[in-house]
């Protein structure tokens, strides 16, 4: 396969498109709510209506107004249909002609598009995920073929490095950094491992990218094989992410068809090969060496660094080990260049970053933005405010190793640096609002709830301290602690933070500690008053609820 | 081998290349707490306890599996590191049921020892208490899950020294039990060579052998230490 066979696909493809397009939604949020049916129902109303030389049915991934599917977005017009059943089919196909139409539309120009910014979902929504030819009409694989053709492995790290890219899985360590750690290894075999555990309760922006988009994250990893010097690849994905694992296996096996991977890529000396590895859903196994474990066939345990995986990583060779994220915006870097990419975003977080907006907002969906920009503009604006009535008061980011922003600093920038200063972190991208309904308590309370169930149990802070941190937080919720059960409480955050083996408990604290900071009155408020006579506290023990807690004995 | 040469605790050490900060600290005379640490099997970083300070570093790094630098400054017992050891140790003796006065190991048990030494005279943690199995069915050893860290020494003794494979970890989290074979009665174990090798890993009263009572349970922690040098010095081959 060359360059001329890459053109020549991508023209039959476009010559084969027809003046009007229906590009009906197939990612898991939509499917489960009847997509196919729907996709169905379109493909007859075409043919029922003798249309078939004018109007394509598309199925494609992620349209991203999640909170309205299964969502149908219609070419030229730009109007999005929302919530289409099966039988509205007929009523679309004729609207695209000019017709009347019962089913609520939208347009792609709404504030919650407008806002976005595109590079990571720039193909989402557009193309049919499972046909690699439609990713390759949109210039699918020709940064692979640019690269092979006229960059050797350092100026792809140059190239890396120059655009300021940041790893997506949660820390944001520099891509560039890590890619050219593990080239400068010298190993016969080095690894190249996509993380896509993606285990944040609420969380599914990797998730999307897989189901909208497959060859993109493909075509990024083999780029970093050539980049750091590593003939295989491994993509981890969880076992509950099964159309994200279909449309994997599909795109790899086209890939290789195509010899895009195995010996000899695009006809160069570089050979690369990618498989796919399912995880069984422990939160834990997105921690990188967890990760690796897991791969090897062995329980998913963290384990000290150093050595980190890109000195001695995967069946103990240099590994570099990057988000499904991250590996996606490496081909735009390529064909439009590092110093477009650095422009966007701000001094130190460059790009954009995928959100999974969630929570008591008006839209809810998927959001990719530039960095810098404001919480506000996202709640406010992309969002649409909270629902009427409501009034918003913290927004979550980062999951259970994150902390709760409250609503006055939203004219936060959204980058690394200002998150992590607010006691929060940017996350893989798990992004929950809530309002003033919400107590705070009880939110550090569900991700302590999570750390508990999700902790490995390896080390000892983090397997027993998160469970007594829970049984504290009962308590204060019950209305039956006091001030020296909140003190013990600090005490305990400062302990697992500071001693627990990997960051799982590292970060369990966070959302415990963010609560504290910005709104410990409502802590304070559930305390006991400071000496209860001996009386009132035996009532209060008496008539407090039992503590809802875990049972320790064995499930 | 290369030397290095450290200060721990304001005292300078020379060290071997590649050794870790723990023995380099133990050949000086330098005491560190440790419980998921036994000589002769590998070490995982688990417990936590020998966590030290390192100039330089921002975060506390354990003794057992960190090697030795040129010129490092290491501090092993600082106030703060007191402070972490004792609620550590504390939240082991809340996390099962370790009732010393009726176990086999009274006064043989590094838990107990430990807790001694970090002056723990009560727990501030509430207790968990909960019930679980005692398992006698091996002909020649006991387990009691009451008593157990989770410290994986067991685990480690029987898959790298022994070979056997047998002791593993199920569940995960406060979950975690260590067990036989695929959660089979230890008795009933197809792989369990009865070397006891394990309980001879074992820190607590976890893992005993049968007929031994209250304060009974002695173990000799060097016959581990012995057969693993033997091996890598290929002592026994003629
Ligand atoms: C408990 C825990 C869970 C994690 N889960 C994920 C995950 O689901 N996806 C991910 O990409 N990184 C996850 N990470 C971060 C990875 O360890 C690793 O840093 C990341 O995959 C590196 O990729 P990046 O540099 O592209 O961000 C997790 C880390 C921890 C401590
Ligand atoms: S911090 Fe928690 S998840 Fe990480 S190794 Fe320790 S017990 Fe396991
Ligand atoms: S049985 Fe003993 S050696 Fe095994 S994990 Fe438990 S305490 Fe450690
Ligand atoms: S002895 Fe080092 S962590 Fe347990």
């Amino acid at each position: 396969m060359l360059l001329a066979d890459l053109i020549r696909i991508k023209e039959q493809e476009l010559a084969g498109r027809k003046p009007f397009t229906l590009r009906v939604c197939m990612a898991a949020g939509c499917v489960s709510s009847n997509a196919e049916a729907v996709l169905a129902a379109l493909d007859r109303a075409v043919k029922d209506a003798g249309l078939e030389s004018q109007i394509e049915v598309r199925p494609v991934g992620c349209l991203r107004l999640c909170c309205e599917g299964p969502l149908v977005a219609a070419d030229p017009d730009g109007k999005l249909y929302k919530k289409v059943r099966p039988e509205d089919a007929v009523s679309v196909v004729k609207a695209l002609q000019g017709g009347p139409t019962s089913v609520r539309t939208g347009d792609m120009r709404e504030p919650f598009f407008e806002k976005q910014f595109n590079i990571v979902l720039a193909n989402s929504g557009l193309i049919d995920p499972e046909r690699i030819e439609s990713y390759i009409a949109a210039d699918g694989y020709v940064a692979l073929r640019n690269v092979l053709r006229d960059m050797s492995p350092a100026d792809v790290i140059s190239a890396i490095t120059k655009s300021g890219l940041r790893g997506r899985g949660g820390a944001g360590y520099p891509t560039g950094l890590k890619w050219s750690t593990v080239a400068k290894t010298k190993s016969a075999r080095k690894y190249v491992v996509c993380n896509g555990d993606e285990g944040d309760p609420g969380a599914f922006m990797d998730r999307s990218v897989l189901e909208s988009d497959p060859h993109r994250v493909i075509e990024g990893m083999i780029i970093a094989g050539y980049a750091v010097g590593a003939q295989q690849g491994f993509i981890y994905v969880r076992a509950e992410y099964p159309l994200a694992i279909k449309r994997l296996q599909t795109a790899l096996k086209q890939a290789r068809q195509f010899g895009l991977l195995g010996s000899n890529v695009l006809e160069s000396p570089f050979s690369f090969n990618i498989d796919i590895r399912i995880g069984a859903g422990a939160f834990v196994c997105g921690e990188e060496t967890a990760l690796m474990a897991s791969i090897e066939g062995l329980r998913g345990n963290p384990r000290p660094r150093p050595p980190f995986p890109a000195e001695s990583g995967l069946f103990g060779e240099p590994t570099l080990i990057n988000n499904v994220e991250t590996f996606a915006n490496v081909a735009p870097i390529i064909l439009q260049g590092p110093e477009w990419y650095a422009s966007i975003g701000t001094e130190k977080s460059k790009g954009t970053k995928v959100f999974a907006l969630a929570g008591k907002i008006t839209r809810t969906g998927l959001i990719e933005v530039p960095m810098g920009i404001k919480l506000r503009e996202i709640v406010e604006e992309i969002g649409g405010g909270a629902p009427e009535g409501a009034k918003i008061k913290a927004v979550q980011t980062g999951g259970p190793s994150g902390g709760c922003i409250p609503a006055s600093e939203l004219d936060t920038p959204v980058d690394y640096e200002s998150l992590t200063k607010l006691g929060s972190i940017m996350g893989s991208g798990g992004m929950i609002v809530m309002d003033e309904t919400t107590n705070m308590v009880d939110v550090a309370r569900f991700f302590m709830d999570f750390c508990v169930d999700e902790s490995c149990g390896k080390c000892i802070p983090c397997r027993a301290g998160t469970v007594q941190m829970h049984r504290l937080l009962t308590k204060i919720l019950n209305r039956q602690a006091t001030e020296s059960d909140l003190k013990t409480l600090e005490d305990l955050c400062e302990l697992v933070r500071s001693t627990s083996l990997c960051g799982l408990g590292q970060t369990a604290p966070n959302p415990v500690l963010s609560t504290l900071r910005f709104f410990r009155s409502e802590y304070i408020e559930l305390l006991q008053p400071k000496s209860p006579s001996p009386e009132c506290a035996s009532t209060a023990e008496k008539k407090g609820e039992p503590a809802d807690d875990k049972p320790v004995e064995g499930r | 081998m290369a030397a290095k040469t450290l200060t721990i605790d304001g005292q300078l050490v020379s060290a071997e290349e590649g050794q870790t900060v723990l023995d380099a600290a133990r050949d000086a005379g330098i005491y560190i707490p440790t419980l998921c640490h036994l000589n002769g099997i590998q070490d995982i970083g688990a417990c936590r306890l020998c966590l030290v300070e390192i100039t330089g570093s921002p975060k506390l790094l354990p003794a057992c599996v960190t090697k030795v630098q040129e010129g490092m400054e290491v501090q092993t017992s600082s106030d703060r590191l007191r402070r972490y050891r004792r609620m550590i140790l504390e939240l082991l003796l809340a996390e099962r049921n370790h009732v010393c006065s009726v176990c086999v190991s009274n006064g043989h048990c590094e838990l107990q020892t430990l807790a001694a030494e970090h002056g723990i005279d009560h727990v501030r943690f509430e207790y968990l208490s909960p019930r679980l199995e005692v398992d006698l069915s091996h002909r020649l050893f006991g387990m009691d899950h009451n008593r157990c860290i989770l410290c994986t020494r067991c685990v480690r003794a029987c898959w790298h020294v022994e070979g056997a494979g047998t002791k593993n970890v199920a569940g995960r989290g406060i979950q975690s039990r260590i067990i036989s074979d695929l959660n089979q009665p230890w008795g009933q174990s197809e792989t369990c060579t009865a070397c006891g090798k394990c309980v001879a890993a074992c820190p607590t009263g976890a893992l005993f052998n049968r007929g031994a009572t209250v304060a009974e349970m002695q173990r000799d922690r060097t016959r581990l230490e012995y057969i693993v040098t033997a091996r890598e010095k290929s002592q026994w081959i003629v």
